[in-house]
């Protein structure tokens, strides 16, 4: 095994941390990176945030109060990338930089150099993006989706969000190698695949799923900037191009990035659940099993979203049932988080909390999934907010409530402190109530008639979008308690202990002491 | 150091795979023929843009389909572009000509390119040209108006349970660099 | 016993169902045709099963809340780690529930993809931002766009209350006319981008492509007016291209058809389908409103 020597470079300089800026912008230590990585999704988190509330309060009554339709489009693309590619995804490569190393007992991430680049990429990425507002016609305006021919329409913000893209894609592809790299060869000696936390181990495939679609991505955008700018016709009927090939490519990378968005998130819930419940997962080889399967599946499910494209009758019933299958991994999932819980000896800790109310609303979002993946209805849910409900119960509650656990989780573990319990609890409560007054009755609008992205609709659907719009804004400034607590953490606070919570320690995060050193693993624990 | 030569043989390795890599999206060229020879349903393509080299006429005198003539102009306004009759009534296996009338209304010479489809798109391949103004570009001088020629035959092993197809075109402005491309 | 509460309540809930599921403020429109039926009840079949689900998952999750805290004095069973059985049985019984759901998916959409014995065939295509209707065969064809009280209303600092406009964003200038019971066959395009044809009480949404042409159908067994929207992203006024379909009695439709043709006949010699105006003068007797 490569890992005994791997480590050997860095003993010198124990715990001898760079200073100033230099130690920011020259990072190539995992923990600065993960914080990095962290602290710039929390950043995006909020103006991503703040788009999402701009497009609530205009959508607070009918008639068009605040914004230009074609400013609102660019509103709702933005708040799309920011949200995705600038929050959820940097949040998990963060969590991935701080956790992986302490969890399998490497001193540091394998490629620190390329960590480094793939993080500083990111800034980079979103002032191309967000600059792209100040422009001539405005935002992208054509959805992050980007189906052509309406993106072609977009003026001097094109080349911007496309090589904002192409970047983002970049950072992500470095960042799974590193995740593949260093759990393929720095695991301590007597960790074998199968003895992986599983956080690592829903990284793993997550990682896998990275490298093989973001290129497909990249792909994807490179032909419609030609098609804009070099005259080819990949997507232009008139030079026999075919506008729905996109859309087959975009989704092809589009599903597995939902799952990217998701394993992850899977993961975190699996390493608190068993911790609060003082009982060890239930089937862990089976979840393991189960998130392979996920993977492999959003490989030939990517034309559920497009199944209004006029397909053929035998290619809607293909991904009509392989759509479906999808819900029996995540049942499987599920179920064995529950059975963990089961004769278990429960305390409700804030990272538990926010477990928990995953657990369920996560699972809201997988019933409203298996809807939509019955073909004929969903003809009627399709391109209304009964989809935009969906995927916001599983990416908010879901991947950002795996998150915001994730942090309350490990943070006195990274800061050494122990934060403000009821702050925390506020927080969650606040979040949780609002968060379903914000999403839920979205799925009403969808059914009674809502098509998504509309900057103004008729008035029978006013009742609902007040109520949705109330609950946005609570959801919104709620997380300020948050930021409030990190900063409160990060301060001082009282000390944690190596083992931090009184549950069942499992990892080996929790036998170094709090807060982590700034070398992980000096010297490889022996895992039996 | 002992190092470089260990890193040679990596860089060695890493440059064989990507070369491997590069070939391997060349190897995939036959492997997605065959797949769209298989999955000939999957082409939306398929059959609407080449003509075929040989009919064999036989006409099926029991049997008749409708066959349906849409025209759309891709910028309202710059041509005038519709069939010259509606619909023809056809038997599977015999040969048939139908006409598109167009006029140029741009008010300059322009090329056009007519893109075919034809709904139910699952049955596109069992409908062959073997002559169409849709293979190349049109040349329209200014203000001229033209009939546009197709011929075409309905393939007789056409599934029983089609009675209409519709073959609709729509008329694109070719940009001027395309066409002097051409 | 506890499956038997959960089954006395699934009870009462499915025979309240048909009382509250049909407001549609909150539930998807059962619809006007045999395919807008078959898909509602697919969805309510669906529906229910996932409340089923549901009340079976989260009772496990809440039964172990409340029974297995640690302040009640819970102590944890470490040994309960993994158990084959139990595995097989949480997969299989989601395998046979999918089946049970997807066969008679499978057939409504089969049902869907037939396009056979249309006896009215119209061309849709999708503008920025309109709609154009062209009935084949019948030298009718109009344009359709946002009704002008709404289009007033709708414009930005407008100070127009859009509850003083009547079905505000849902009015257009020319509706279309279609006959009562008989299988009306759309053929869409699009001019510039990508659109999509949506009205909820047919259950039709098919998206307009530029360079395709795309079919769907449907038959409407109620006289009506019935609403919807573009369900594609489309640009600047993607929120302000409304559908209005008005389905009336066959002999009003013959007349409103010889007015059409009488009208475009009058306006215009030699025209082109594009070329023709026409208007739709809703015939007296098609006033029920569908909702």
């Amino acid at each position: 095994m490569a890992h005994a020597d791997t480590h050997a470079a860095h003993d010198h300089d124990h715990d001898h941390k760079p200073s100033g800026i230099g130690r920011w912008l020259f990072a190539t230590n995992h923990k600065d990176i993960g914080t990095l990585y962290l602290l710039f999704a929390l950043l995006m988190f909020f103006i991503g945030g703040a788009m999402a509330l701009a497009i609530r309060a205009e959508l607070y009554k009918p008639g068009l109060q605040f914004f230009d339709p074609g400013f609102y489009n660019s509103l709702l693309t933005s708040h799309a990338l920011v949200m995705i590619f600038g929050a959820v995804m940097p949040a998990f490569v963060g969590l991935a930089n701080w956790m992986i190393p302490l969890q399998i007992g490497a001193p540091d991430m394998a490629l620190p150099r390329m960590n480094n680049y793939s993080f500083w990429i990111l800034p980079f990425a979103f002032t191309l993006l967000l600059s792209s507002f100040f422009t001539a016609g405005g935002g992208p305006a054509g959805g992050w989706t980007l189906y052509p021919p309406l993106s072609l329409q977009a003026g001097d913000s094109f080349p911007l969000t496309i090589f904002a893209i192409h970047m983002m894609g970049a950072s992500s592809i470095m960042g799974a190698i590193n995740v593949i790299v260093t759990i393929m060869n720095m695991r301590a000696p007597g960790m074998t695949l199968l003895k992986l936390p599983l956080f690592c181990w829903t990284w793993l495939i997550t990682a896998y799923l990275l490298i093989a679609v973001m290129p497909v991505l990249a792909g994807a955008v490179t032909m419609l900037l030609t098609d804009h700018y070099f005259g080819t016709s990949f997507f232009n009927p008139a030079g026999g191009g075919d506008p729905v090939m996109f859309q087959h490519i975009f989704w092809f990378f589009g599903h597995p990035e939902v799952y990217i968005l998701i394993l992850p998130a899977f993961g975190i819930v699996s390493e608190i659940i068993p911790t609060f419940a003082r009982k060890p997962l239930f089937g862990y080889d089976a979840m393991v099993y189960a998130t392979a399967s996920i993977a492999f599946l959003s490989f030939i499910v990517w034309a559920h979203h497009m199944f209004t494209v006029g397909m053929p009758l035998a290619g809607e019933m293909f991904f009509m049932l392989s759509t479906m299958l999808i819900a029996i991994p995540t049942g499987v999932k599920v179920f064995n988080w529950t059975a963990t819980m089961w004769k278990g000896s429960m305390t409700f800790e804030p990272p538990m909390l926010f477990a928990l109310a995953f657990l369920f609303l996560f699972t809201i979002g997988g019933f409203s999934g298996l809807m939509l993946a019955i073909a004929p209805a969903d003809f009627q849910y399709q391109d209304t907010y009964f989809v935009v409900a969906h995927f916001h119960y599983v990416l908010v509650p879901g991947a950002v409530f795996a998150i915001m656990a994730a942090v309350y989780y490990w943070l006195p573990k990274w800061t050494g402190h122990m934060y403000n319990m009821r702050l925390a609890n506020w927080h969650f409560w606040v979040s949780t109530v609002s968060v379903n007054v914000l999403f839920f009755p979205q799925h009403f609008l969808g059914l009674a008639g809502m098509p998504r992205r509309i900057p103004d609709y008729s008035t029978q659907f006013t009742d609902w979008n007040m109520v949705s719009s109330v609950g946005g804004f609570v959801f919104g400034f709620s997380q300020i308690l948050f930021v409030i607590l990190i900063w409160q953490c990060v301060r001082g606070g009282a000390k944690a202990t190596d083992k931090v919570w009184d549950g069942l320690s499992h990892g080996l995060e929790w036998t170094v002491p709090s807060p982590a050193p700034y070398h992980s693993f000096d010297t490889p624990p022996e895992v039996h | 150091m002992a190092a470089p030569r260990r890193h040679r043989a990596l860089i060695g390795r890493l440059l064989l795979f990507t070369a491997g890599s590069f070939a391997f999206g060349f190897a995939l060229v036959p492997l997605y023929s065959v797949l769209c020879k298989v999955w000939e349903t999957g082409n939306r393509w398929y059959g609407t843009q080449t003509a075929q080299a040989s009919v064999i006429e036989q006409p099926d005198a029991a049997r008749v389909v409708t066959i349906e003539f849409i025209g759309t102009v891709a910028h309202a306004g710059e041509w005038e572009f519709a069939p010259t009759a509606n619909t023809l009534k056809v038997h599977p296996g015999k040969l048939y000509e139908a006409t598109f009338h167009a006029k140029n209304l741009t008010g300059h010479a322009v090329v056009a390119q007519a893109v075919p489809s034809i709904a139910p798109q699952s049955i596109a391949h069992y409908f062959k040209k073997t002559q169409c103004f849709c293979f190349e570009p049109q040349k329209f001088a200014t203000d001229e108006s033209r009939e546009l020629l197709i011929r075409f035959i309905v393939d007789r092993e056409l599934p029983a349970d089609v009675d209409r197809i519709t073959l609709s075109y729509s008329f694109f402005d070719l940009p001027s660099q395309t066409a002097a491309n051409r | 016993m506890l499956n038997r509460k959960v089954l006395s309540a699934l009870g009462v809930l499915l025979g309240a169902a048909p009382a509250v599921a049909y407001d549609s403020s909150y539930n998807m429109p059962v619809g006007v045709t045999q395919i807008a039926r078959e898909v509602h009840s697919l969805h309510m079949i669906v529906f229910w099963i996932c409340v089923a689900i549901a009340v079976a998952v989260f009772g496990a999750m809440i039964y172990s809340i409340i029974a297995f805290r640690k302040s009640k004095g819970a102590v944890a069973d470490t040994t309960m780690l993994h158990s084959t059985i139990v595995e097989v049985i949480w997969t299989t019984i989601p395998v046979l529930i999918l089946v049970g759901m997807a066969v008679p998916a499978a057939k409504t959409l089969v049902r869907m993809d037939d396009t056979r014995n249309a006896e009215l065939s119209i061309k849709i295509t999708g503008y920025q931002w309109k709609w154009q209707y062209e009935y084949l065969g019948k030298g009718i064809s109009f344009y359709s766009t946002l009704g002008a009280e709404s289009n007033y209303a709708r414009q930005l600092h407008s100070g127009i209350d859009p509850n003083t406009v009547k079905d505000y964003l849902l009015e257009v200038d020319h509706e279309v006319v279609v006959p009562v019971d008989t299988k009306v066959r759309l053929l869409l395009t699009a001019n510039d981008v990508i659109h999509s044809w949506w009205v909820p009480d047919f259950a039709v949404k098919k998206d307009a492509i530029p360079g395709f042409i795309n079919e769907a159908w449907f038959k409407s067994e109620k006289i009506g007016h019935y609403t919807g929207q573009c369900t594609e992203l489309c640009g600047r006024d993607h929120g302000f291209m409304p559908i209005v379909v008005n389905v009336v009695s066959k002999e009003d439709f013959a007349r409103w058809v010889a007015d059409q043709q009488a009208a475009a006949k009058a306006a215009a010699e030699g025209a082109a389908p594009t070329a023709t105006t026409a208007t739709t003068i809703a015939p007296a007797a098609s006033a029920a409103a569908a909702r």
